[in-house]
């Protein structure tokens, strides 16, 4: 008998995915975790990064922001804010967001008023996992 | 006494003016389509995560161990978050709901309460601005073009108020849609959250889940999603009421249009009918003069 994983992952935009997988990686609320087939009863918030999901022997990736993940009777609910295919990820985009962020960065470590800090953070953290997922895993 | 010509040109004036707003209407319906294609699309996620949550929330409660943001204080300030259109033209859409607006804020004052406001949209900014009263945060350009990023912005800033105890409640005042005639203005409690409401399903199966963290501290973490649903839902309703809104406004205005032509035709056609007539009366009274030199 096949065991499968039914994955789904939905965004306020709609569902992004729903499969069957053989695995499923992401980065929970305390670390990166794995999910087999079998997997106990599992609740976890998902931290902006990365989702892969293994079907027939290759890996796919994702790029959540954050959000809520549930395993239960081999299911994975995945709710997250945005979610987006890495093969669908604008490269150009994320560097000048990362620009932007960091600009932004610099000028509120300069004392410049009217600048939200933890906004441009999580801006360049956005933009730093986009592009290394971009840039890393994208078949070329 | 107007000229023929005259006429025929107001009458050009309204046929133009009809062919905007009769294009007018086709876009704020070809629009109000979108928002509520999206509304469909944000409906799995908002009950699916509203389940989850009111689950936790139970779970946590029942130990007795309520995170700060459920929690009820004694209040003193108030933040009145208002949602406008960035645009006019759209009937009484923000009248209505500025008014109910300024109500809120007078009943509130009485009470004794500091009132700060909020606001999204054009529209109340500018309303606002013309009275002089301060304003602690104003967005716009949402409207057209709203992401799920502007809900979560604007419930960190709420958050962030809330948790810093400078303000102690805050109410949200949007139009939600009811449908394309109908919108109704609601004022809605979004901090503190009070209890989590979901659609009740069936029996509540105890499933022991390994929680990581911990439950209340999985619950701290994912309360603010819950109230960037409330906002990004109230935002949305906003934007399909603003469409809707507009498009009858528009289809009004067409039809005003048509009147105006029918009426400003009748007149044209009796002025040229008046002044045939007159030209008549000459031509005979002339005749009638040739005669008589006969």
């Amino acid at each position: 008998m096949e065991n499968k994983l039914k994955l789904e992952v939905i965004t306020p935009y709609g569902e992004v995915l729903n499969e069957e997988v053989d695995e499923v990686y992401t980065t929970g609320a305390e670390g990166d975790f794995g999910v087999f087939p079998g997997h106990c009863a599992f609740m976890t918030a998902i931290r902006i990064g990365s989702l892969s999901y293994k079907k027939n022997g290759q890996m796919n990736y994702l790029f959540v922001n954050r959000g809520y993940c549930e395993v239960l009777n081999d299911r994975v609910l995945v709710l997250v804010g945005s979610a987006e295919r890495v093969e669908e990820i604008d490269i150009e985009r994320a560097k000048a967001a990362l620009a932007r962020a960091e600009e932004r960065i610099r000028r509120a470590e300069a004392g410049e008023p009217d600048i939200d800090y933890a906004r441009a953070q999580a801006a360049l953290e956005r933009a730093t996992i986009r592009i290394q997922l971009a840039t890393k895993l994208i078949p070329k | 006494m107007p000229t023929l010509r005259d006429i025929r040109k107001k009458i050009k004036a309204i046929q133009g003016t009809k062919k905007i707003t009769s294009a007018m209407k086709m876009v704020a319906a070809a629009k109000l389509r979108k928002v509520q294609d999206s509304m469909l699309r944000y409906r799995p996620y908002a009950t699916k995560m509203q389940q989850v949550l009111s689950d936790l929330a139970g779970a946590v409660e029942a130990r007795g161990d309520v995170p700060p943001l459920l929690l009820r204080r004694p209040i003193k300030n108030v933040e009145i978050l208002i949602i406008t259109s960035d645009k006019g033209l759209c009937g009484a859409f923000n009248t209505n709901i500025l008014r109910v607006a300024t109500k809120e804020i007078e009943r509130l004052k009485k009470e004794g309460l500091n009132v700060i406001i909020s606001v999204v949209g054009r529209k109340a900014r500018d309303y606002f601005k013309r009275r002089d009263i301060s304003l602690k945060n104003v967005w716009t350009g949402i409207s057209g073009k709203l992401q799920y990023a502007h809900a979560q912005v604007i419930t960190q800033e709420m958050i962030n108020s809330y948790v810093s105890e400078a303000v102690d409640e805050i109410l949200i005042i949007y139009n939600e849609f009811k449908s394309v005639i109908a919108q109704r203005v609601v004022v809605n409690r979004i901090l503190p959250i009070g209890r989590i409401a979901s659609e009740p399903t069936e029996q509540p199966v105890f499933i022991p889940f390994t929680y990581e963290p911990r439950a209340p501290e999985l619950l701290a973490m994912l309360l603010p999603i819950y109230i960037e649903i409330q906002v990004y839902r109230a935002l949305l309703e906003s934007q399909a009421a603003e469409e809707a809104a507009r498009m009858t406004a528009m289809d009004n205005a067409t039809k005003n249009c048509d009147e105006l032509i029918k009426k400003t035709t009748l007149v044209a056609n009796k002025v040229r009918q008046a002044s045939i007539t007159k030209e008549l009366m000459d031509i005979v009274g002339g005749v009638e003069a040739l005669k008589q030199n006969e």
